[in-house]
């Protein structure tokens, strides 16, 4: 087996692929992918790009549906539901409620741009956590606090730089409570003086450790420092993986090798 | 003999044909409200994953808009009620202006909800927002304000085809113009003044779809 971190083996994980295959056209992106995040783990993944990374985190967040095998997510199947011992395809509702424990920051922000930083950060809890507005509110400034945006509550996207965008993203994905928080790639949109507000945010998510975090990211330094586990992952499989120093100073796999070789040149 | 514009008959059949002018303005907006409202749902049903659904209105809407709109106004007004479908002309105008240009507006709306950004959808579902808030709180509300003025257009565009609406004998502006001619024997002051009145709706309204473009433009 893998070396996971030992300190995650005395809890279930809390997400679990079995066998994920996902296929787009000719290209299987994920091959029979077997994979486990262990709760409050954090996990890097990187890989040559291409290669199926941020395909690993859409199949989880259900904007993608895998082509074969099972996602569990703290227990429950999430793509199916169990009837008579039996896995069957999961309706909107039992997809609504297990998504509930996964949250995720996407690449390009994908804020709301018809509401402000505010409201970008409430709407969910509003409306889906059915939150009472008030609460709703104050929760929402604690968090734009947390993430330095104290001061930007009734900003529009349109008036923020790409890093006070993904940090008001950042905390908008908080407001939800996930269990399991999804980052794709995402600094990868920011011009470079942006780049470490937004990871400063994640580096401080990571340090207080109540959520599993998983992300995809080329920022090798950021990912040996904030990791328990690095991820090597290429053609759809796991090639690799294991803690940051094991993984980035002594790889076992030529292709590992060859990867960290060509992104460390640069 | 030779007609010299009269002003004085012109102010005589003016009130009458204010009053034709008020038919039109009524049937073009109660119309106008149908055609918003039928068609988003026309809109959306065409989305639908149902091919029971979105199949058929397909088809409903690609005949609407490859047929007069005369064709629907006689069949409202003269095929209907040999099955004991009645209404007033009034009515059957401003349903057939409405369903005749709902087609259309369908296409407006499916042009503004394709223009929004995919990554509205993925963060709508990573947020985990039913399917009516998806719609009514983050999909539509940047959908609809770009559309202002392609909706501003039709409506204009309903204004002046709302003419045709004399065929089943709505006494709207047209028929108004026309009725005073016969009666007079009279034609130059009345459909004159009726294309003035016309122009004087249509004009600026066309000048203030212009503004809102610019300022969309702007604003983008």
């Amino acid at each position: 087996m893998h070396a996971a971190g030992n300190d995650q083996k005395s809890t279930d994980p809390i997400v679990r692929f079995e066998k994920v295959t996902k296929i787009f056209g000719d290209l299987t992106v994920l091959r029979e992918l077997d994979f486990e995040v262990g709760a409050r783990e954090k996990i890097t993944i990187v890989g040559p790009s291409g290669s199926g990374k941020t395909t690993i985190l859409r199949v989880l967040m259900t904007l993608e549906k895998p082509d074969g095998g099972v996602i569990y997510v703290d227990g429950e199947p999430l793509w199916h539901r169990e009837v008579n011992g039996k896995l069957v395809e999961a309706s909107e509702k039992h997809l609504r409620k297990v998504r509930g424990n996964i949250g995720m920051v996407f690449q390009h922000f994908n804020l709301f741009p018809h509401m402000t930083a505010l409201r970008n950060v409430t709407e969910a809890p509003i409306h889906v956590m059915k939150m009472p507005t008030g609460d709703a509110e104050e929760r929402a400034v604690q968090l734009l606090k947390q993430v330095g945006l104290g001061d930007k509550l009734e900003h529009y996207p349109s008036q923020l730089s790409g890093g006070q965008k993904q940090r008001v993203a950042i905390a908008r994905a908080l407001a939800m409570r996930p269990k399991v928080m999804l980052f794709d790639e995402v600094t990868s949109a920011l011009d470079p003086e942006l780049v470490g507000e937004v990871l400063g945010v994640i580096r401080e998510l990571a340090e207080e450790g109540e959520m599993a975090m998983i992300l995809v990211t080329h920022e090798m330094g950021f990912a040996r420092e904030v990791s328990d586990r690095v991820v090597f992952f290429d053609k759809g499989q796991v090639v690799e993986q294991g803690q940051p120093a094991d993984i980035f100073d002594n790889p076992q796999s030529e292709r590992t090798r060859a990867f960290f070789s060509a992104v460390l040149r640069h | 003999m030779s007609e010299l514009f009269d002003w004085e008959f012109v102010v005589e059949i003016l009130p009458r044909l204010l009053g034709g002018l008020l038919v039109t303005v009524e049937a073009t907006l109660a119309g106008f409200i149908i055609a918003v409202i039928l068609g988003l749902f026309l809109a959306l049903g065409r989305r639908s994953e149902n091919p029971w659904i979105s199949q058929p209105l397909g088809a409903i809407v690609e005949f609407i808009r490859s047929t007069p709109l005369l064709v629907q106004l006689f069949f409202f007004f003269f095929v209907l009620p040999r099955y004991g479908i009645r209404m007033p002309a009034f009515v059957v105008g401003t349903l057939a202006l409405g369903l005749h240009y709902g087609t259309y507006t369908s296409e407006v709306y499916r042009a503004g909800i394709d223009a929004v950004d995919r990554g509205q959808w993925e963060a709508a579902v990573a947020l985990n927002f039913s399917p009516w808030r998806v719609w009514t709180g983050i999909i539509l509300p940047q959908a609809i304000p770009p559309m202002f003025p392609a909706l501003g257009n039709y409506l204009i565009g309903m204004f002046k085809e709302s003419a045709q609406l004399l065929a089943i004998t709505v006494t709207e502006l047209m028929l108004t113009a026309r009725v005073i001619g016969t009666e007079t024997f009279r034609f130059l002051e009345p459909i004159t003044l009726a294309g003035v009145l016309y122009f004087l709706v249509s004009y600026p309204a066309a000048l203030i779809v212009q503004r809102l473009e610019a300022r969309y433009a702007r604003s983008r």
